[in-house]
Parts: C-alpha cells; sequence; structure tokens
C-alpha cells in the first residue's frame, strides 16, 4: 500500500497561535499604560527600566509556583495548597538557617549549618507535601480541590504550630543571598526553562497533557496514570517550597502568615496565560507571558497611583474574563 | 511480544474460557468462551448487552474478570493492566474515541513509546517520520502535525486504527470500529484488515452491521444475554441464521397488552434532522396507540426522543401536534404541548437520587402549577403525589425515603408518577423497564397499557425484543440515525426487527 502523493509532510505547525494571542494581549495592555502614561502622568510606562525590573521580581516568586500549578493545571487537577506551602517552608528552612551564633535562634545548635541544608530540608518538606497531594487525588479519587484544600489548611496551620506563631529572622549570608538582588527572577527563569522542556521534549510532559486531556485514553494507552498524578503534585510542591524559600531569604524572615493567597494569584497567571481550567492544553510559555500581564497590570495600576482597592477588584475581573475568553475560544473551534 | 518469524504452531492464539463477569445487579458475562485462530477475522456477534464489549474490555485489560481464563498462544494470560494486554501482543480499539484532544496525531499515536533521541528528549522530526510512514502504509491521508481536536469523527477513527495497528501487536480487537465512518473509509479500513490478516495477525471484530460481517469475517460467534450462544464459520451460515442465533429466544406470555380504540394522530414529525446525528425521521403515534422503536445501540433513537422533547432540539423538520406546527426549543415547552419524557438512564437524567419520593415525584409538577406567590401549595401537591404513587404501587417505607435507597423498578415507577401528575397526552419512555425485575416489569407494562387505553399517545423506545413486540401497536425500526421501517403489530417478530435495524 503506497501512495506516490503521500509525500512526508514537513510542515511543523505546532501551534504556538495561543501563545501569540496572549502575547498580542501583553502588548496592548502594555501600550495602553504607556498612553495612559503620557495623558495622565505625562511621563513613559515602559520607558523606565527600575520600574519594570521591580515588577518582575514582584511576580517572579509567585511565577516560580505558577510553573508547578500549570503542570497540574494541564493535568486536569488544581492545587490551592501552594501558598500554604510556602509559608510552611519558609519557616522550616529559616529555623535551619539561622546565623551562626544567634542566640534567640529555633534551634540554637544549629546555627551556622551550610546553605544546602535549609534548601535541601525545605524542597524535601514541599516535595513530600506534594506527593501526599497526590497520592491521595490518584489513589482515593477525592477530587484535587478538596485534596489540597485540605493540605491548604493544614500546611498553614503547621507553619503557626512551628514557632508557636513567632517570627523566625536573621539568616546566615549564603542563605540571605538567595533572594537578593534580580536572584528570584534567574529561579524562576531557570526553573521555567528546565519545565518548558520537561513539558515538550520528555514522556513526563506528554503524559501530563495526555492525562489532562483524556485520562480514559491516557489509561488504555498503558500510562501510569495514578503515578503520573504523584509525580505532577509532588513537582507543585517542589516548587511551591522553592518559592517559600525565596521568599524567607529575600525577606530576611519567616513568618507563618508568608504566602497568603499566592495560590490564587499562581492559578490567575495560568489562567491568563491560556492554560485551560479544563485540562490537556496551556503551556510554560503562556504561564510566563500570564506572569508578566499580571505584573504589568499591578504595576500600571499603581503607576497611574489607582487606588490598591481598585487594584484588587480590576485583577478579580481580569481573571474571569480570562476564563471568559478561554471558553470562548474552545467554542469557536468546536464549530470548525 | 510473539516472535513472528517463529511463528507459533497452534491452532489459537487466543483462547477465553468460561469467562464470567458481574456488575452491581448484572451478570454480563456468564462462561463464554472464544477461539481466536491468527491471520483470521472473528466476528462477535450479539444485540445490545450481550456482552460483546465486556469480554473485549476483560481481554484489553480495561476490566478484570471474576472467573475462567483467557491463554495467549497456548500459555495462561494474566492481564491486570492495559499495559499488560498491550505488552502482551494485544491491542484494542475501543467503541468510544479514545484519543487526546489538543494533542497531535504523531502525538496520540505514539504516546508512551515515543522516540528518544541521545538527551532522552522526545525526537519530534522521528516521531513525525515514524507517523508518515505508518500512516502511508495504511494509506491514511492525514498530517501528523494536526491536532486531534480538529478532525473529523471520522478522521479520528482512523488515528485510532493507525494507533491500533502501530503496537503491532499479535491480536487487534475491534469493536464497531465502524460505528462513525462513510463507505469509503470501511472499504479502506478492510483493506487494512486484509493486510493485517495475510501477516497473520488475529482480528476480533464487532458490529451490528451483517453486510461487513459477511464481507470481512472468516468465523462469528454469537453471545446472548451474557452467553456464549455458539461459534460458526461465515461461509456455512446465512444472515437469518445468526439473526436467529441474536435473538433466539421464545416470547413468553408476559405482556397484557390490550387492544384499545385508537384515536387521531396525535404527534406527528416530519422529516427531523440533526445533522451529523440522524436524518430525515418522520413519524406519527395516534391517540391510544403505542409506537415502539427499535434499534440498536448507536441508531439514535433516544436523540430522536431528545430532540422531541427539546432536550437537543433538531434545526431541521417539523413537528405538529393535533396537526398543528409547534416550536419546540426546550424541555418546558414540550411540557406545554402536553409532553412528558421518562428518559434512558434513571440514575443520570432521572431521578434526583439523594431526595426523597415526594421531591422526587413533585419536580414536574411544581414547575407549572401550584405555586402561590411563589410559594409551594405543599397540601395540595403532596395530596396528589401521595395519590399516584398509591395508584402506580411504588414499594417504600414512606414517601419521606431517600430514592437512592429505592429498587430500581420503584425508582422507575416513581418517574412515570412525576410525568404522569403533569397529565401528558404524549408519554415518551426510553427503555422504561432497563435494569428492573420480572415482577415490576409486568407491572409497568400494565401501566403503559392503562394510559394508551386512555387515550394517551405512547412512544417507546425499548431494545428489549420481547418488550417491543409484546406492547406495540406498531413499531419503528431505526438503524444509524435513519428509520428504516415500520412493521404493524400483526407482521413484526424478531427476526423482521433484527433485519431492519441491522442492516
Amino acid at each position: 500500500m503506497s501512495d506516490a502523493s503521500m509525500a512526508t509532510p514537513q510542515r511543523r505547525h505546532r501551534p504556538m497561535m495561543a501563545e501569540l494571542n496572549i502575547l498580542l494581549v501583553l502588548v496592548g495592555i502594555c501600550l495602553t499604560f504607556e498612553i495612559l502614561g503620557w495623558i495622565t502622568q505625562g511621563q513613559s510606562f515602559l520607558g523606565n527600566w527600575q520600574r519594570l525590573s521591580i515588577m518582575i521580581l514582584q511576580v517572579s516568586v509567585v511565577g516560580i509556583i505558577a510553573i508547578g500549578v500549570t503542570q497540574v493545571i494541564i493535568s486536569g487537577g488544581i492545587d490551592l495548597s501552594s501558598g500554604s506551602i510556602v509559608g510552611a517552608t519558609a519557616m522550616i528552612s529559616m529555623s535551619l538557617a539561622q546565623a551562626a551564633g544567634y542566640e534567640r535562634a529555633v534551634y540554637p545548635d544549629l546555627t551556622g549549618l551550610p546553605v544546602i541544608i535549609p534548601v535541601a530540608v525545605g524542597l524535601l518538606f514541599g516535595l513530600i507535601c506534594g506527593m501526599i497531594n497526590g497520592a491521595l487525588i490518584a489513589y482515593t479519587k477525592i477530587p484535587p480541590f478538596i485534596a489540597t484544600l485540605g493540605m491548604m489548611v493544614t500546611a498553614r496551620g503547621f507553619a503557626k504550630w512551628y514557632t508557636k506563631g513567632q517570627p523566625i529572622s536573621f539568616p546566615s549570608d549564603g542563605f540571605a543571598a538567595i533572594g537578593r538582588g534580580m536572584m528570584p527572577v534567574f529561579i524562576f527563569l531557570a526553573v521555567s526553562l528546565i519545565f518548558h522542556i520537561a513539558l515538550r521534549y520528555t514522556r513526563y510532559g506528554k503524559f501530563t497533557y495526555a492525562i489532562g486531556a483524556n485520562p480514559q485514553a491516557a489509561r488504555v494507552s498503558g500510562i501510569n496514570v495514578e503515578r503520573q498524578l504523584v509525580r505532577i503534585y509532588a513537582i507543585a510542591g517542589l516548587l511551591s517550597a522553592l518559592a517559600g524559600i525565596v521568599v524567607a531569604a529575600r525577606g530576611l524572615t519567616a513568618q507563618a502568615g508568608m504566602g497568603t493567597m499566592y495560590e490564587l494569584d499562581a492559578i490567575a497567571m495560568a489562567v491568563i496565560g491560556g492554560v485551560s481550567l479544563t485540562g490537556g492544553r496551556g503551556s510554560i510559555l503562556g504561564t510566563m507571558i500570564g506572569m508578566v500581564i499580571f505584573g504589568v497590570i499591578i504595576s500600571g495600576f499603581t503607576f497611574l497611583r489607582l487606588d490598591a482597592y481598585y487594584q484588587e477588584m480590576i485583577k478579580g475581573v481580569i481573571i474571569v474574563a480570562a476564563v471568559v475568553a478561554d471558553v470562548y475560544r474552545q467554542k469557536k473551534r468546536k464549530k470548525v | 511480544m510473539l516472535d513472528r518469524t517463529n511463528a507459533w504452531q497452534g491452532e489459537y492464539i487466543l483462547e477465553v474460557d468460561n469467562i464470567t463477569k458481574e456488575f452491581p445487579g448484572v451478570k454480563a458475562l456468564d462462561g463464554v468462551q472464544l477461539r481466536i485462530r491468527p491471520g483470521t477475522v472473528h466476528a462477535l456477534m450479539g444485540e445490545n448487552g450481550a456482552g460483546k464489549s465486556t469480554l473485549m474490555k476483560i481481554i484489553a485489560g480495561v476490566y478484570t474478570p471474576d472467573g475462567g481464563e483467557v491463554r495467549f498462544a497456548g500459555q495462561p494470560l494474566n492481564v491486570r493492566t492495559p499495559l499488560d494486554a498491550l505488552n502482551s501482543g494485544i491491542a484494542m480499539i475501543h467503541q468510544e474515541l479514545n484519543l487526546m484532544n489538543w494533542m497531535t496525531v504523531a502525538e496520540n499515536i505514539w504516546i508512551r513509546r515515543e522516540p528518544l533521541n541521545r538527551l532522552g528528549l522526545v525526537d519530534h522530526g522521528r516521531m513525525r517520520q515514524m507517523t508518515a510512514d505508518l500512516l502511508g502504509r495504511l494509506n491514511i491521508r492525514l498530517d501528523p502535525d494536526q491536532q486531534v481536536s480538529e478532525l473529523t469523527v471520522a478522521q479520528k477513527q482512523m488515528v485510532e486504527i493507525a494507533k491500533a495497528v502501530s503496537y503491532n501487536s499479535d491480536v487487534l480487537i475491534m469493536d464497531e470500529p465502524t460505528s462513525a465512518i462513510t463507505e469509503a473509509e470501511v472499504e479502506h479500513l478492510f483493506q487494512i484488515i486484509r493486510d493485517l490478516k495475510s501477516r497473520g495477525i488475529g482480528i476480533v471484530y464487532i458490529t451490528h452491521k451483517m453486510n461487513e460481517l459477511f464481507e470481512i469475517a472468516d468465523e462469528f460467534t454469537v453471545f446472548r444475554d451474557g452467553k456464549y450462544v455458539g461459534t460458526h464459520a461465515s461461509a456455512d451460515v446465512t444472515r437469518d441464521d445468526i439473526i436467529r442465533m441474536m435473538v433466539g429466544r421464545e416470547i413468553t406470555d408476559m405482556f397484557p397488552k390490550v387492544d384499545c380504540p385508537i384515536g387521531d394522530t396525535v404527534l406527528e414529525v416530519r422529516n427531523l434532522t440533526l445533522p451529523g446525528v440522524f436524518d430525515d425521521v418522520s413519524f406519527h403515534v395516534r391517540a391510544g396507540e403505542i409506537l415502539g422503536i427499535a434499534g440498536l445501540v448507536g441508531s439514535k433513537r433516544s436523540n430522536v426522543a431528545e430532540a422531541i422533547f427539546g432536550v437537543h432540539p433538531a434545526p431541521i423538520g417539523d413537528i405538529l401536534i393535533d396537526g398543528r406546527h409547534v416550536r419546540i426549543t426546550c424541555p418546558s415547552d414540550a411540557m406545554a404541548h402536553g409532553m412528558a419524557f421518562l428518559t434512558e438512564d434513571r440514575k443520570e437524567t432521572g431521578c434526583f437520587l439523594i431526595l426523597d419520593c415526594l421531591e422526587n415525584i413533585q419536580s414536574a409538577l411544581i414547575t407549572r402549577n401550584h405555586v402561590k406567590n411563589g410559594f409551594i401549595d405543599r397540601k395540595t401537591i403532596t395530596a396528589k403525589a401521595e395519590e399516584m404513587a398509591r395508584k402506580l404501587r411504588v414499594k417504600t417505607p414512606s414517601l419521606h425515603e431517600t430514592v437512592e435507597n429505592l429498587s430500581g423498578g420503584n425508582q422507575q415507577k416513581l418517574l412515570i408518577a412525576r410525568w404522569l401528575l403533569t397529565e401528558p397526552r404524549i408519554l415518551i419512555l426510553d427503555e422504561p423497564t432497563r435494569g428492573i425485575d420480572v415482577g415490576a416489569k409486568s407491572e409497568i407494562h400494565r401501566l403503559i397499557t392503562n394510559l394508551a387505553a386512555q387515550g394517551v399517545a405512547v412512544i417507546m423506545i425499548s431494545s428489549e425484543m420481547p418488550e417491543v413486540l409484546g406492547m406495540s401497536d406498531r413499531i419503528m425500526v431505526m438503524h444509524e440515525g435513519h428509520v428504516s421501517g415500520f412493521l404493524d403489530r400483526a407482521e413484526a417478530d424478531q427476526v423482521k426487527i433484527m433485519s431492519l435495524a441491522a442492516k
């Protein structure tokens, strides 16, 4: 069975369309602020390097979480525990990262440890939290919303219990370096690159999309769906922990309330970036653009001296609008 | 997987013995057997619910059997997951499309088996080439990089076929592979099947279409009600023999159908069409008449009912009530015209399982009547519900019992009670006695007959041949979204219905 007209297709049209659309939205928003800036403030919005770097720095920590959340949502789930894992990890890592000889340390015998120890313990903690999330979802079949809601409450409780609500301060210089300057942005970029490759070029990525697109099909194709879910949530937990370490290092202090609501901001970034809440669609690139849009909007409103209360309200509207746009896109495609 | 250069010499590649599988309340398979020779196509035949798909899912590792044995190339096969089955050399094309939308054709075909480069990353270039080669070999014209969500149903089916072939398995199971494709594509599929046959692959082929059976199958096995009936070479039998094997049960005299006077046409449907689902459906039903609708899975009978009742309205065609055109865009329009619709799936679209009997009975009524100033007139409505429940002999400790705790038959009676309270003139029943015991069944049959006697026009969709034959004044048979014929009560029999239903 051969056919002469059956030429090997060389055309490669992996759909970058979605990302391109979101990028256009970003450009549109930037231009709007630029114009409004000249009209109301008499100055440029984009032409201010300092403003832009602060903006990126502000969203990078949540961006790290969003990279993990993106994968969870692509698999058809949701993770509400990220913010609480940030808080708990911040506490644990900081307690092991206190400067040598600090008398009122949480563990007076464990001050001045090499940086690798607080970092490793913190990451391990997040990994385990994520694995618990994943195992609950995969093996007990409870909805991801409930499993991660439970983890959200539990991890926050743990963070408060850890020092009975007392903040932890005075990290070693090495630990503080993790959050210094543009370091959080570099960490975010590294994480993004790793998972961009993982999602697009590894079986881990293909399985993640497959489960989100059609779990039954994934199963009959021979994928161990349960094990893959545990992996995905474990990675989300790990990245939340990483964000927790960065937050603590940058703030030079850890508090039990750190990371509150980060999970929602991370979900919002992913959704704005075109990650579909029904699973199966989205990309790291999209989430990165979503993150920048998120940052630009906050920074832009501040720039326009818009009241912080309005900012929150408008943020809410934008999140809903992003999902409406997604539903609309999906409908339009079905008609084709 | 077998080494085919060193072909295995036994007579059968796949042997199934004495397989039993029970689902809550149903014995889906009762000691069935099946023998597949390498290099042949073996058709598995049977009515809806005969257990064909269940057995295939057991062989493919989707379900685990309760008892029995599967042997592959003479060796006992213990398959626990789909992966085990694939690794042993058994691939399956599932009846429901099992593709990942939003992923490309290539990604769908090679999922879990993606070619990797030296860094362990997926080599998209090679994957595309492999896909192009596979599709080229099968003569399927599709772009490996196209997203599956953009394909037509028929194209998706071809991707499924290509994917199943790509496993290079020794046994390939095809569960209704032609249900979604057109004639030309069926011929294409048969070419592929002949090619696979010549390479020594054993193919299990499930179909409802008799013509296909004789064109492609070497042997066939018939199941009926979860039991093995027999295996024959397809050259040795006629179409009627097979139909007789498939239906082959006696019609017992359990239907209390009484002839009642038939009045004027109440509902008429003209050229009703829902593109891609059903086409040009026309029929009428008169007062006091029971119109049975027979057909196999995929005949779209329920879709027609849903269209008439406004659940998924059909854009083309006319619905006339008492000879006047009506527009029905949603169920409440249909109810306003005196229609009632007992849906096929009691649990999914019928009962509010966690509410009590009373609330279940009342739900259709309170959408229309007995509401004063926004408050429900509880007294009247409760009295009516109680009376109706008593009339239909719903067995429950009290009407405040949660519906979940009732038997299937009583749940069904509650739903009928719900609709009777709306005093319908047209009653559409979709599988009114599915999955309920014999006693409750005959009570429901008596009820339907009584309603007809009172002048209600009844449309009854049923997959149970005896029920259709026993209850209907006229029978409309559907086949893949088309009306394939009408039979009068006097002339109808199982073989005639089956020949219309399984073209």
